[in-house]
């Protein structure tokens, strides 16, 4: 039963990273016994909070009160000692050991020699211990062969068996089917009733009104607000986690729509990508908004041939085309700014020159010779066309400014003339200025007729630069908006799979 | 429950597998030569086994920690050079030589195995720089001259049988059936798994990993100098370039045997399968009259096919 002593308090907590102020002056208090949703967009810092709770990563500065107690957290290992558990999705259990041995590893039943186990009473422990938990899952089976709902209730399982009462579930229902939700749910409502304490994290509104008591709120690394959530609805709990008003300009000029570019239809992978369909105009750039994991990347990645898809049609420029790698989706004229831009888009330790023309090679090359000259103009051109700030064509991209870097990577594709462009999270990381120079640059190439596809999780960023906007969640597209009719709020709801539950509440 | 327990969809496959492989390849041989299932030979190819084996059962224990010893070949070179030497010419006594290079094999694997833990060098970084170290020692240990020695209580461990069964045979059985003890009834045996399945988690659940890791290494080169020991006594002499290429064999055995290269997952049993396969498939291409030279790059041949078949499996899952 929740009583009203918090259990934990984390009292102004404030972390920056190089650039950014993941969290500012945090306070965050959960009850003994209570089921505790923490809720915010991505990158609000719910990740943060809780990895500064379970030792993960060191706060600047804030105090964390457990129990009473002024507690210091200095590692996962001081977190678990102290009772606090993280629920990992798979991570934290070793696939090819079994159930019981995962369970109780590094503290196994010593045996009748020394150094030896005595695996009958692991077992039989192990078999108590998930019993209770109405854990149906047989501790000889091997973690790789259970699915991931499987997977959580043994970690759930492991972490009661070392005396947790401070569950943090890190979305514990992405990928799990609604059976087995309800499964997980009930397992909490258990948890709760013998007074563990859980944080519940999840994109999932829905859910945080199903199975939580209190929600907190946080947004741009700040506290937006506790309530319980009796006394809020969903659409209240959207309005804070979004809240913020238009405060950037994002020029875009309204191009009109010309030619179909690209059209796709019924894309399906898996669960990740579910009857996906969509089509892109010349000079048109269509925002792809949703949460993270919603399956945006996935489509990128697909359309890019890097993942091979279960089925599905792509036509480019009404011709029917089959994607099966990356060279080919070159060849077709479509570019792709990945994400992660220096793992993916960049050769930190080369050149401004060798990291915009490696992929235009064939272009300044006569018999397999790269022709370094035409190579330094080509580069030269996109230097000067974008804007790139260098001391030289000769500088390593790893000295260059995230804005300027990212240009890099854009000139990249340009030198190719791509048809089709595709830009993942193209501004995360980006000084403000920078950002607005890069929206620029985007205007200016759908102005030329290139369509662009652009995924983002910044809301204002969507909204400010799209023609049009297809909202995900789930590996399905949900809702389709014009510039005019969408409101945050809105692609929020259906991000985060509003529309699910039909009684929608006032947004 | 034991380890036995452990035995999964996907191991039960490749253990069956590999037996599978190894029974077509003696009835392949069988018909091909009628000497192959003779008693002699068959005792012969047990015999021969004896040494890959010994050695794969080291190399196992580090590819389970998602490592490997590419020093082995070497450490068995300095160990039939040290035992034999230091009877011949340091008039050592038999059973003192021989503890001497099994501790020498277990120093330099030691010292592999800190080089790795400590030092942060990749496994294999470590390993071939004692590939190399080692065989060099041997080099100048022996000066490049092959040592001989005729005391039958040395070459006993070598040329005796006891009964008609030859002793290298027995000695692999004593080791196996320790390895597999440890490996399936042990609080070390299953830390060794973990640090393979997920050096992380083990670490959280307050497992020393690193001692763990160190330690295999130390069994690794155990085993290679015993093997070494056996090679000497074999041949009556100490060669100082025997069991080049060793390692090759002996992770082609661990591999056959179901371990995977990415730690975490097998046991001593399938390489003892897997050893039995590698020496069948030499001692039938001896009978078959095949050139080594030929057998050299059929052995690539078979270390490719047994790690795209680890991956294979792998994959499936």
């Amino acid at each position: 039963m929740p009583h009203d002593a918090p259990v934990l308090v984390m009292e102004h907590i404030s972390k920056s990273f190089p650039g950014v102020q993941a969290l500012d002056d945090v306070t965050f208090e959960v009850r003994q016994g209570e089921i505790h949703a923490l809720v915010g967009e991505n990158g609000a810092g719910k990740s943060t909070l809780m990895k500064i709770l379970t030792g993960a990563v060191p706060k600047d500065s804030g105090t964390i009160i457990l129990r009473g107690q002024p507690t210091e957290i200095d590692s996962p290992a001081r977190a678990l000692a102290l009772g606090i558990s993280m629920i990992h999705q798979e991570l934290a259990l070793i696939p090819y050991l079994n159930v019981g041995q995962n369970i109780y590893l590094g503290r196994e039943p010593r045996g009748a020699l020394p150094g030896f186990i005595n695996w009958p009473a692991l077992y039989a422990e192990a078999r108590q211990q998930l019993g209770r938990l109405n854990i149906d899952v047989d501790p000889a089976m091997l973690v790789a062969d259970l699915t991931i709902a499987q997977r959580q209730m043994v970690e759930i399982a492991k972490a009661l068996s070392l005396n947790a009462d401070i569950l943090v579930m890190d979305e514990p229902t992405s990928a799990l089917s609604e059976r087995e939700t309800e499964i997980l749910f009930e397992l909490m409502r258990s948890l709760k009733a013998h007074g563990v304490t859980i944080i519940f994290i999840s994109h999932r509104l829905e859910e945080v009104f199903t199975i939580a008591d209190r929600v907190t709120v946080l947004r741009d690394g700040q506290l937006v607000g506790v309530a319980p959530v009796g006394e809020v609805d969903m659409g209240q709990v959207v309005r804070m986690m979004v809240g913020r008003e238009l405060r950037e300009m994002y020029p875009k000029e309204e191009v009109a729509r010309r030619e179909q570019v690209l059209r796709v239809e019924g894309l399906s992978r898996g669960r990740d990508l579910r009857n996906v369909s969509l089509e892109l105009y010349s000079g048109e750039i269509l925002g792809l908004a949703g949460l993270v994991g919603a399956g945006r990347t996935l489509l990128a990645r697909a359309l890019f041939g890097i993942d091979a898809v279960d089925e599905g049609e792509i036509w480019l420029d009404g011709q029917p085309v089959r994607i099966d790698s990356p060279q080919k989706a070159i060849a077709l004229g479509i570019g792709f700014v990945p994400e992660e831009r220096a793992a993916q888009g960049l050769f930190l330790n080369m050149a401004v020159r060798q990291n915009i023309t490696i992929s235009a090679l064939d272009k300044v090359s006569r018999l397999g010779f790269v022709d370094f000259r035409r190579a330094a103009g080509l580069a030269q051109e996109y230097v000067q066309r974008l804007d790139i700030r260098t001391p030289s064509l000769r500088q390593r991209v790893r000295n260059l400014s995230g804005g300027n870097q990212q240009k890099v990577v854009i000139a990249k594709w340009l030198s190719l003339n791509p048809k089709v462009l595709i830009l993942d999270e193209p501004t995360r990381g980006i000084d403000v200025g920078a950002k607005a120079e890069i929206h620029a640059l985007m205007g200016q190439l759908a102005r030329q007729g290139v369509g662009i596809i652009m995924i983002s999780s910044e809301l204002p960023e969507i909204l400010g630069i799209s023609d049009r906007i297809l909202v995900m969640h789930e590996g399905e597209v949900v809702a389709e908006f014009t510039r005019a009719e969408a409101s945050q709020d809105e692609i929020m709801w259906y991000a985060a799979g509003g529309e699910r539950n039909n009684d929608r509440r006032q947004a | 429950m034991t380890a036995v327990r452990l035995s999964r969809p996907v191991d039960i496959l490749r253990r069956f597998n590999v037996f599978f492989i190894l029974i077509g390849l003696c009835l392949l041989l069988a018909l091909l030569s009628e000497r192959f299932l003779s008693l002699s030979n068959l005792l012969n190819i047990a015999l021969h086994t004896a040494v890959v084996a010994i050695t794969g059962v080291g190399m196992t224990f580090t590819m389970l920690t998602a490592g490997i010893d590419l020093s082995v070949g070497s450490i068995v070179a300095l160990s039939s050079a040290l035992s034999a030497g230091l009877i011949v010419k340091q008039n050592m006594p038999i059973t003192l030589a021989m503890l001497l290079a099994l501790l020498t094999g277990a120093g330099l694997g030691a010292v592999s195995g800190l080089l790795i833990v400590k030092g942060g060098l990749p496994p294999f970084v470590a390993t071939l720089a004692m590939m190399a170290i080692a065989r060099g020692l041997t080099l100048v240990y022996t000066r490049g001259w092959t040592i001989p020695i005729m005391l039958k209580e040395f070459t006993f461990w070598g040329s005796g049988t006891v009964g008609p069964v030859p002793v290298p045979v027995i000695v692999m059985a004593v080791i196996f059936v320790l390895a597999y003890v440890v490996l399936s009834r042990t609080r070390f045996g299953l830390y060794v798994y973990a640090v393979g399945g997920g050096e992380e988690t083990a670490r959280l659940a307050g497992i020393n990993t690193k001692r763990i890791t160190g330690a295999v290494y130390v069994i690794s080169g155990f085993t290679a100098a015993l093997a070494g020991i056996i090679t000497a006594a074999r041949l009556w002499s100490a060669q100082p370039n025997v069991a080049a290429g060793l390692e090759l064999d002996a992770i082609t055995a661990s591999v056959l045997g179901g371990t995977s290269l990415f730690g975490g997952v097998g046991g001593v049993g399938g390489t003892l399968v897997g050893a039995f396969i590698m020496s069948a498939l030499n001692n039938g291409l001896n009978l078959l009259e095949i050139s080594s030279y030929y057998q050299k790059v059929i052995k690539g041949v078979v270390f490719i096919l047994a790690v795209t078949l680890d991956l294979y499996t792998k994959k499936r899952r």
